[in-house]
């Protein structure tokens, strides 16, 4: 018997029939040549989102963004005009990497007047132009207003600033469509402390993303995260969401919260009880505007036991905002067909008082704690799978965002390949 | 290093670390006798220590004051082995790592 009304279609599946209910073949999270395809179909046609306006604060602040998916590395820069621009991290004379410090593959980040390159010291002004040549005389009829960076599509949507190397892309906004413009409003610019976690974890990334696009391994996989009788109480009731919705290419989970604060104060650690904080962040909300009422995206299913809503933009960001006024993002950044680099930041309004800024310790300790026990298993899912030993594999109801995750990579990478035929 | 009223705290001041980075390692390099020690001593003080630390803006903490909220940092960080994992790594994390690359300047 469900605990959460499902849709008159019998299942949340169901009511998108397009996605079957068939098991699922995960091919795509462990075949080379796939990898290579997803690389071109979807991670150079699509919006990426790469950071957020508070890292470029003033004109001249910039940040690289190592784009192994693309083959690219970028550098996102405020101008002149306030504009924030990206460009393509390459000098345009030989090719070497503009913007970099001792390793070439680490990123880096400052605030410049201009861009010099290391090797031959060609100049570049903050809009890209290129400013000076090292002994102009020396060239063949070089006209620098040619050589300038290669500009790469940037565009912010409530202070997240998205890239798209396709310039024939449709706008950030058509492409976020209906779930972006349901939060639009959201107090996202209040929320400026920022804990940034980073991580190479050994698998496709479609497979850490399936594992935070489902919470029904929750009281399982962290299930000595509760004490024994939660636990027990937890792993018996299961998990069922509140509501799910798919806008293609982007899909969202809305879950219930009740540890925030829970009904019961025996169920909870020690130090959650004095500090009134724990994994789904400290339990009153901060004093801002915007968070009463909340944007009309978020509880699309209105319940009263909200807790949180988990966004899943496609490709590679998920978004998720808790009910007590905090939300975090993770990024997969793919590098191989088996390997990715995973970034989670959680954001609060910044904290005024020592037991305001402990509440934020224990939230940010806490996620550690559980995202260290996913992405521990998800190499040995990868080892598994790359064995082929079995192919096909059942996906229940509350598994819905990973059905439509894999279904819309197939849809891309088809599109792509049909197109090039 | 700790201010006085908590002087009982002073042998742990050890606990006193900068970053997640160095409080996490510290974790897994200790026992959990030392972590147990350390928790017992400081969780019985951590609403006293959060209501002193209260009376100061948070930008504004003098560094005896700063050292305690390190040390109850560290606590935080503790209270997993303590209350819940009985060991000093997260149960069914391996070989996993996270590291924090950024946090909040107190």
């Amino acid at each position: 018997m469900p605990h959460f009304a499902k849709p008159e279609a019998g299942s949340w599946t169901e009511n998108y029939p397009e996605l079957g209910t068939s098991p699922v073949n995960y091919e795509d999270s462990i075949d080379p040549a796939y990898y290579e395809a997803e690389k071109e179909a979807i991670f150079k046609k699509t919006w990426l989102n790469v950071g957020r306006v508070e890292q470029v604060p003033k004109v001249g602040s910039y940040f690289t963004k190592e784009l192994a998916v693309a083959d690219t590395s970028l550098v996102i820069v405020r101008g002149k005009d306030k504009e924030i621009r990206a460009f393509h991290n390459v000098c345009r004379h030989r090719g070497n990497k503009l913007v970099w410090n001792d390793y070439p593959g680490e990123e880096v980040k400052g605030t410049c007047r201009q861009f010099t390159c290391k090797y031959h010291a060609w100049r570049y002004n903050l809009d890209g132009d290129l400013t000076f040549v090292q002994q102009e005389k020396e060239f063949f009829d070089l006209d620098k207003a040619d050589y300038g960076l290669k500009l790469v599509r940037c565009e912010v949507w409530e202070g997240f600033v998205f890239v798209n190397l396709d310039q024939n892309a449709q706008p950030l906004k058509e492409y976020l469509g209906e779930f972006a413009k349901g939060l639009e409003g959201y107090p996202f610019h209040e929320m400026t402390e920022v804990f940034t976690y980073k991580a190479e974890i050994g698998s496709n990334w479609k497979l850490f993303i399936d594992a935070f696009a489902e919470f029904y391994h929750a009281p399982v996989l962290h299930m000595k995260q509760a004490v024994k009788d939660e636990a027990d109480k937890l792993f018996n009731v299961g998990y069922e969401a509140l509501h799910y919705e798919i806008h293609p290419p982007h899909s969202m989970i809305s879950s219930w919260g009740g540890m925030s604060p829970p009904k019961d104060l025996t169920i909870v650690k020690p130090i959650e009880r004095v500090l009134r904080s724990g994994l789904f962040g400290p339990w009153e909300a901060p004093d801002i505007e915007g968070l009463d009422p909340l944007p009309p995206g978020l509880n699309p299913g209105g319940h009263r036991a909200w807790g949180n809503d988990s966004f899943e933009f496609f490709p590679n960001m998920t978004l998720l905002i808790w009910k007590p006024g905090w939300y975090l993002t993770y990024h997969y950044w793919p590098t191989a067909v088996d390997k990715h680099l995973f970034e989670a930041n959680l954001y609060f309004v910044p904290a005024k008082t020592a037991r305001e800024r402990l509440k934020q310790e224990l939230a940010a300790v806490t996620f550690k704690e559980y995202a260290l026990q996913d992405g521990n298993t998800l190499e040995a899912t990868q080892t598994m799978l790359k064995s082929r030993v079995v192919t096909e594999f059942p996906l229940c109801d509350q598994e819905l965002l990973l059905r439509h995750l894999h279904k819309t990579v197939a849809d891309y990478v088809k599109e792509h390949t049909d197109a090039a035929q | 290093m700790l201010p006085s009223e908590f002087a009982a705290l002073e042998p742990f001041s050890e606990w006193v670390l900068e970053s997640e980075r160095d409080r996490y390692s510290k974790r897994l390099a200790s026992s959990m006798e030392e972590m147990q020690a350390f928790y017992d001593a400081a969780f019985p003080l951590l609403e006293q220590a959060s209501d002193h630390l209260d009376k100061f803006p948070l930008s504004e903490l003098p560094k005896q004051e700063r050292n305690l909220l390190l040390l109850l940092f560290s606590l935080v960080n503790v209270s997993f082995p303590v209350e819940v994992w009985k060991q000093a790594r997260v149960p069914d994390s391996g070989a996993a790592y996270m590291d924090l690359v950024v946090e909040p300047k107190v």
